[in-house]
């Protein structure tokens, strides 16, 4: 059977021309519980690693991170994960929730503006900046949300929302909805 | 709408939490040897003071820890 992402069928164009939303489908993604290391990142950071090269380490909990990487990568990094940095470390578990979650992306000038609508944290970039990650709420929505990096050419922030299957329909049409209420451009 | 200090991810609004009762509320060494008013009294007595209380909190919606403060029932201050 074909693989389908949760927003195959939402049509995400519709966000005016002060934000743009995406789908980032079939992400792997692997949860780790292990105890912590000084080669994880610290709390409510993330960061892409320079070893795997492809794949971000997400701070979930004070013993449990999210390893993101490409589409079909859960065996390639599952083995380097078990084979490297958790050989030597008794206690540990990698298991594949690639399936819970799909990914949007929102960039542009009112991407950080259409998030703070919905989600009670301050993520102004002085505060939430790049390599900054929190689990909390969205439109009612339980996601994880990563400020990935500044867009090179407008200097504008880029953030991930990574959302459970089941809210993903929810959630795009609430982005869908509320990105008619930003401000008009300045 | 009360800002809960979670030990790991910092201030976070209230709705992000589930409640989890009194802290310290110990399980009976030997639950056996208990009568049924005892064994009730452990099961479903809980302290209901005016003023500062240990308490559990669950950050459910972040990162899905257990921690224990203390709360002024009165003023909803969270003190530690």
């Amino acid at each position: 059977m074909a693989e389908r992402s949760p927003l195959a069928d939402v049509d995400l164009s519709d966000t005016g021309d002060r934000v743009t939303l995406a789908e980032v489908p079939f992400l792997t993604q692997l949860d780790v519980r292990t105890s912590p290391s000084s080669s994880f990142p610290e709390p409510g950071t993330f960061r892409t690693d320079e070893l795997d090269g492809e794949a971000t380490f997400i701070w979930l909990g004070p013993d449990e991170w999210l390893v993101v990487g490409p589409p079909g990568a859960q065996k390639r990094l599952t083995e380097r994960l078990e084979s490297g940095r958790l050989e030597s470390v008794s206690d540990t578990s990698v298991v594949d929730v690639s399936a819970q979650r799909t990914t949007l992306e929102l960039r542009g000038p009112g991407a950080l503006e259409l998030l703070a609508l919905g989600c009670s944290l301050d993520l102004h970039p002085r505060v939430f900046g790049p390599g900054r990650c929190a689990q909390t709420t969205l439109a009612h929505t339980p996601v994880i949300l990563l400020q990935r990096k500044h867009c090179v050419t407008t200097g504008e922030p880029v953030f991930w929302v990574l959302v459970r299957a089941s809210f993903a329909s929810h959630l795009a049409s609430w982005l869908l909805d509320a990105s008619g209420d930003l401000t008009a451009g300045h | 709408m009360m800002l809960i200090p979670c030990p790991w991810c910092g201030p976070r609004d209230e709705s992000e939490f589930h409640y989890g009762g009194q802290a310290g509320v110990a399980y009976p060494a030997d639950p056996g040897a208990l009568s049924d008013e005892q064994w009730a009294h452990y099961l479903f007595f809980r302290d209901n003071p005016k003023g500062p209380f240990r308490e559990r909190w669950s950050h459910s919606a972040g990162c899905r820890r257990w921690f224990t403060l203390t709360r002024d029932t009165v003023t909803n201050e969270v003190t530690a």
